[in-house]
């Protein structure tokens, strides 16, 4: 069947949904998705990032849906007709969102591991307004582990069930996951049931944020300073394909690799990613794949700067003016740029 | 006009052989022995019974919706979690008659070809659910549950469920995980749980008052509760009256009685309490938009508004409001507006499930806001901020809870923003005990 999307026309099958379609077409139609996780079962429809505007339902129902639809749940309708980056009420809806989820984030950036490879960040900066119109206290939670490889901050949790589902997904039987409610729902200790399993470090990969994250990796670096390189071994538990990531000569964190939309490709085991931290544990196979745009792929391979050039440069193409009092930005501030690498 | 409560004062109407003497189960007898399911529908249909958990959706209409694969069990749901601030007039039915809501059950599930049903009620309502399993009970020794009901060669299991606990249980969806023994969060729509429901089977979900008209219904033909009302309001509904009048409780009336009759005139809340001017009303729950006494009584067009869906709605949001489930709050001039909605806009934040960030931070954020203006720490741009959050919430989340928290707060200022500005402007007036503002020239003010 026949979609439209920002006025681009794919062909795609039954049964694909409006995300999947646009995601086809290329990341320029793409919408966000914080909470929808390809591989994982039932994921999405909960963070709203992702509504689009439909302006024409189908071919043979050609009306307009009445309410801005979740991309990544909705089916493809032949000859539907959508809207996402080039309409106004998707783009105002998802300074809304952005503005929700940062809500009660606590913003701490500086001193989370996932700064740089951050969904939120990303969502925030394409998507959002850069002042705030809180001044509430934000809800604060207590710090939990969950087992002794992975830390839960439940502050920056931004409740979008991907680890519930992977928990899930990998243990037999359910494993509730939240508890409480509204604002004040948790990711529950019960998760703890499934961290008893081989598998449950996958967990830190589909966390959009720094819920969760690997503690034989807490505070070692920050991304943008390690190399990620691909690397195999044979496992007796997964496929063995990973990233290693590098600090130097020192391997200091495994994860699982990921496709252009930030999701796992295989389920790594926790052998792999909490105990094979040796170079000689490992099949090097040369560099990761890391978007041009993403911090991480700054100063690599060769490059001996530590100064982050091109994400810069990038920001300063981009740029939005920025309208925060507090704190003028040297984004702003165009002659503070460091000179353009060619 | 009675349909649902007739006899609802009888001595023991919550026992069969009382209810019985009053015509009870009668419509069982004829729509088992003398009707298909589908003139039982078609039935339905023609009396344009509208639902009446709030959404107003005709009942029949939304069984014609049901989808009936071979092979595949299909459910009836009777949602009887009722918590919606200001509702109260399911749970006075099935206490006092809970027969009524029983052979309701056997007629709809007939109807609808389901041989196992549930009621779901609210978990808070132990009391409640003790009257309904002994009334079951009685319903099984009479041979009306149970299998080959009076040799008709249907059989009909009813079971009662006790509520998860939480006001967003009664929505539907989140009631069919609860009912599954999950965590009560609404599912995303479609597929609807006329495809997909219950076990992911075709499920119809209808609220108490909506089931119990269906007896009548069976026993007098749809045209005769059509005649009751008016346009596409028919029959009758059940008011639950609370606030500032001489005689709140549970009414039943005839749709299309006016407004200012039914607040005023002694048959029903017999006005307002002595000494008292009528300030605004709720008209429909918690979550419909709050009207102004001037906008209550009279439409924006001077026409005398009724207790009708179209008349209530008219004029929209802008100047009017809903039905919804027949919770009527009334308020006098004593009332601060601003406390109300504050009121309002705390439930909504400690009910909201958490699943989509609109409403999970929305509601907080309204609540936290109106807490500070409330308690005099209001500032200038907090009044459009509450709008623009509503806004943003409204329209964006899976399931209606999110409307239904922003609709109060956007028509509480709508309809009072001096209010909420005189509490920012003057705290240290407006942070008194039993402050109120009161708006010059209104016919509430003095
Ligand atoms: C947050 C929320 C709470 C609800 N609570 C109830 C309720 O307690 N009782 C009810 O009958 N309907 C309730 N509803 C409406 C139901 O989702 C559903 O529309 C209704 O049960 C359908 O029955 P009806 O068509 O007979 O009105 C609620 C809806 C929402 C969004
Ligand atoms: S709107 Fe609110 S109650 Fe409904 S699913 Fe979303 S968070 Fe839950
Ligand atoms: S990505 Fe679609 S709702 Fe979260």
């Amino acid at each position: 069947m026949k979609v439209t999307i920002d006025n681009i026309t794919i062909e795609v099958e039954a049964g694909t949904t409006i995300m999947q379609a646009a995601r086809k077409i290329g990341p320029e139609v793409a919408p966000p998705a914080m909470c929808y996780y390809e591989p994982l079962k039932s994921s999405g429809g909960k963070c709203r990032a992702c509504l689009v505007k439909v302006t024409a339902g189908s071919e043979k129902d050609p009306r307009p849906m009445p309410k801005l639809v979740p991309a990544c749940i909705t089916q493809v309708q032949d000859g539907m007709i959508v809207e996402n980056a080039i309409n106004e009420q998707v783009i105002e809806t998802r300074k809304g969102v952005v503005e929700f989820l940062l809500l009660n984030h606590p913003l701490d950036c500086p001193v989370c591991d996932q700064a740089g490879e951050c969904h939120l960040q990303d969502f925030s900066f394409e998507h959002g307004v850069a002042s705030t119109r809180t001044v509430e206290e934000r809800n604060t939670f207590e710090e939990t582990d969950l087992g002794p490889h992975i830390k839960l901050n439940k502050n920056r949790c931004i409740l979008c069930y991907r680890c519930v589902y992977t928990a899930d997904q990998i243990t037999d039987g359910r494993v509730h996951g939240v508890m409480h409610r509204g604002d004040h729902a948790e990711i529950s200790t019960y998760i703890e049931q499934a961290v008893d399993n081989d598998f449950s470090g996958n967990m830190i990969d589909v966390c959009p944020v720094g819920a969760l994250t690997d503690k034989t990796y807490r505070f070692k670096s920050r991304v943008w300073f390690s190399k990620p390189v691909d690397a195999h071994c044979s496992c007796d538990k997964c496929s063995g394909n990973v990233i290693l990531w590098y600090r130097g000569d020192e391997v200091i964190r495994v994860t699982s690799r990921k496709n252009e939309w930030g999701e796992s490709l295989e389920f790594i085991c926790n052998t792999c990613r909490f105990d094979r931290k040796k170079t000689s544990d490992w099949t090097i196979e040369g560099p990761s794949k890391i978007s041009r745009n993403s911090v991480i792929s700054a100063n690599k391979y060769g490059a001996n700067l530590i100064r982050p050039a091109f994400p810069i440069q990038h920001a300063a193409q981009n740029f939005k003016q920025i309208e925060d009092d507090r704190d003028r930005s040297f984004l702003n501030i165009p002659t503070s740029l460091p000179a353009a690498e060619k | 006009m009675k349909i649902l409560t007739e006899h609802i004062d009888v001595p023991n109407i919550e026992t069969i052989d009382v209810f019985m003497k009053h015509g009870g189960y009668q419509a069982v007898t004829k729509a088992l022995k003398n009707m298909s399911p589908d003139e039982v529908t078609e039935e339905v249909k023609k009396s344009g019974l509208r639902g009446r958990g709030g959404a107003g959706f005709p009942v029949g209409m939304k069984w014609s919706f049901l989808a009936k694969p071979e092979g595949v069990p299909r459910y009836l749901v009777c949602n009887a979690d009722e918590s919606e601030p200001g509702t109260f007039k399911d749970h006075y039915l099935m206490a006092k008659s809970p027969h009524t809501l029983i052979e309701g059950m056997i007629v709809s599930s007939f109807a609808l070809g389901a041989n196992t049903s549930y009621i779901y009620v609210r978990g808070e309502l132990m009391y409640v659910i003790h009257i309904l399993e002994k009334a079951i009970q009685e319903a099984y020794d009479k041979g009306f549950l149970g299998k080959n009901i009076l040799g008709s060669g249907y059989d009909l299991d009813l079971y009662v469920q006790p509520g998860g606990g939480a006001y967003i249980c009664g929505e539907e969806t989140a009631l069919l995980e609860s009912l599954e023994g999950k965590r009560g969060n609404p599912r995303n729509k479609p597929p609807f749980p006329a495809v997909k429901g219950l076990w992911q089977c075709p499920t119809v979900v209808n609220n108490v008052e909506s089931i119990s008209a269906t007896s009548w219904i069976v026993n007098n033909g749809g045209d005769a509760y059509a005649a009751i009302g008016e346009g596409r309001s028919t029959g009758t509904k059940l008011i639950s009256v609370s606030g500032h009048v001489k005689k709140p409780g549970v009414y039943e009336i005839p749709l299309g009685i006016t407004v200012e009759d039914f607040i005023f005139s002694e048959e029903w809340c017999g006005g307002i309490r002595d000494g008292h001017k009528l300030k605004a009303v709720i008209a429909g729950g918690s979550s419909v938009p709050i009207l102004p006494a001037e906008l209550i009584l009279t439409t924006a067009n001077g026409e005398k508004r009724r207790m009708t869906y179209e008349s209530l709605s008219d004029g929209g949001f802008a100047t009017g409001t809903m039905l919804g489930s027949g919770g009527f709050i009334v308020m006098d001039e004593t009332t601060c507006i601003v406390h109300n909605t504050l009121t309002f806009a705390s439930f909504y934040h400690h009910e909201s499930c958490g699943q989509c960030s609109p409403c999970r931070e929305g509601t907080g954020w309204m609540d936290k806001v109106l807490h500070r203006i409330e308690s005099g720490e209001g500032r200038k741009e907090d009044v459009d901020l509450l709008v623009d959050v509503a806004k943003k919430i409204e329209g964006n989340t899976i399931c209606p809870l999110g409307d239904a928290a922003s609709w109060p707060v956007a028509a509480a200022i709508r309809h009072f923003r001096d209010e909420f500005e005189w509490h920012i402007e003057h705290p240290e007036l407006a942070t008194k005990p039993g402050a109120v503002y009161m708006r010059p020239g209104a016919s509430w003010s003095n």
